[in-house]
């Protein structure tokens, strides 16, 4: 690919922490995105998260080194508990953020009509596949980006992109979140707790893990059990989606619904940028700085090379991943799995 | 579908056993009675200088973490009290009382709240474990991963006149054990 064939992407990256949001902004980030410490991101978890304070500060931060940051206000409110969100939009224009990442239409109703100016980017959350869910959005609350479903082939991103007038972020590392984003209820079946209403998917203080003396593994999230691993498997997050079922029509375990895997996206860069994504993104809050730290020095190499109009050479991130497995999900084909 | 554990190392889990034996040989000589009260400014000092890690702990200020380096000859507990810093060291074969637990080998927890080590790819690869209360393991990790620089020299800066020496091993043995990390 030559380097006139594409605009240069913004590398979009996660910030769990003040101290993440650093490391990733030094490792080449163009933006970072992060949360408040209450429901109204779908991080919110235990000793993650940002203070107003600390917004303040990251922000100063950031900007003072050329880049972005997002605040993903991109949760449901309940009835009769719209104030906490609404006091988010607010924080963020008080404090100097770039663009919400919001995913509620009252809350995108909210932002767009009390503060015009204020950039809005539509989250994973809302779903927004085709054309005409995301021109709504555009047209009605002034949306300037959708981050896309990990659901949609590198084709059909593509095909998206002619029909609508804003940008696309799209993800290229992390969570493969194959469930319809927003809309999945597993965690709050088990649990009581909501991914899409209280930003709690899995809740930690729900979560069990039990091994016994030969070194095999159960976990389970509130009265059920997720999975078994023996001694010698590796492992994947507690959720429901990751878990191994059994029933009477297998006659082993099986992934019912998706697998402990990582999407990278990273030999598909080309066809991305390509497809018209504007924006590239990489998922993990709820990782550590080292992990922020690799991934993103990874893949901005990866983007400058291609814009420089050579071969891009990705850094083995396989460590990183979960189950140690890889996957480009349906980004290159519906039948991935 | 069954997935074996990779070829590919995990933090310290492929580098030379003389090198991952270091912290054992050189801690399994020193008497606990000598080791306390070294631990006790360890978590007075982290305490005074890291005011926003008990912040981030919220409600699991007061719980007991049971910190088991494996391959050391004791086991810690910490009450990350800010008021209040517990960090006492007992044999591995006695009887401790915990909330909530986490175990691996002492250069991967040492790499990993240095910010050096993804704690997730490590539970990931069965390096880490984790039992009781994971809510407030989840919390302590995010605590201290959001600590800046290095805290590890600041548990070495603990060490008073011999900060110099403690800091200076413990680098030879990350950096040489580094070189086997992936990450």
């Amino acid at each position: 690919m030559s380097a006139t064939e594409f605009h240069r992407p913004e590398l979009v990256c996660p910030a769990g922490t003040p101290a993440a949001a650093r490391a990733a902004v030094d490792a080449g980030a163009d933006a970072v995105y992060c949360g408040l410490q209450n429901a109204t991101n779908a991080r919110n978890f235990p000793g993650l998260n940002f203070t107003e304070e600390e917004i303040a500060e990251t922000a100063d931060y950031v900007h003072g080194r050329g880049a972005k940051i997002l605040l993903a206000v991109n949760t449901f409110p309940p009835a009769g508990k719209f104030d906490l969100w609404r006091g988010a939009i607010d924080l963020a224009v008080r404090r100097g953020i770039d663009a919400v990442i919001v995913a509620d239409i009252g809350v995108a109703a909210y932002a767009s009509s009390r503060y015009p100016a204020l950039r809005m980017h539509l989250s994973v959350q809302a779903g927004a596949s085709s054309p005409e869910a995301i021109r709504f959005y555009c047209e009605e609350f002034g949306v300037k980006r959708v981050v896309l479903p990990r659901m949609l082939t590198v084709s059909e991103i593509a095909d998206i992109h002619r029909q609508i007038p804003c940008e696309i972020e799209a993800f290229v590392f992390g969570n493969i979140g194959m469930m319809a984003e927003g809309r999945c209820s597993l965690t709050n079946y088990a649990t009581g707790v909501s991914t899409n209403m209280d930003g709690i998917c899995s809740a930690a203080g729900d979560v069990h893990y039990d091994e016994d003396a030969a070194g095999n593994l159960t976990v389970r999230l509130g009265n059920f059990v997720l999975d078994r691993f023996g001694c010698n498997e590796s492992a994947g997050y507690p959720t429901i989606c990751k878990g191994r079922y059994s029933c009477s029509a297998r006659t082993e375990p099986y992934y019912a619904f998706e697998e402990p895997v990582t999407l990278n996206l990273s030999a598909l860069l080309p066809d991305l940028m390509r497809a018209g994504v504007t924006a590239l993104k990489i998922e993990g809050r709820q990782r550590s700085r080292a992990y922020v730290k690799a991934v993103v020095a990874a893949f901005r190499k990866a983007v400058d090379d291609i814009g420089a109009g050579k071969e891009a050479r990705l850094a083995d991130l396989i460590a990183l991943t979960e189950g140690y497995r890889e996957t480009e999900g349906a980004f290159r084909s519906k039948t991935w799995r | 579908m069954a997935h074996s554990r990779p070829a590919i190392v995990s933090g310290a889990r492929n580098a030379p056993p003389f090198l991952l034996d270091i912290p054992r040989r050189l801690l399994s000589i020193v008497p606990l009675v000598v080791l306390q009260p070294v631990l006790d400014r360890i978590a007075t000092h982290v305490a005074r200088s890291r005011p926003r890690l008990f912040a981030r702990l919220g409600p699991h200020t007061d719980k007991r973490y049971l910190i088991d380096p494996v391959d050391l000859p004791f086991v810690l507990v910490l009450i990350p009290n800010s008021a209040q810093p517990f960090l006492k060291a007992f044999p591995r074969d006695g009887k401790v009382e915990y909330d909530a637990g986490i175990a691996g080998r002492f250069i991967n927890l040492l790499t990993m709240i240095d910010a050096s080590l993804d704690g997730d790819a490590l539970f990931f690869t069965r390096d880490l474990r984790v039992v009781g209360d994971v809510e407030a393991v989840v919390a302590l990790r995010n605590a201290l991963d959001d600590c800046d620089g290095s805290i590890v020299d600041t548990i070495t800066g603990a060490f008073g006149p011999l900060s110099g020496p403690a800091g200076l091993a413990l680098s030879v043995v990350r950096r040489m054990t580094a070189g086997h990390r992936p990450v």
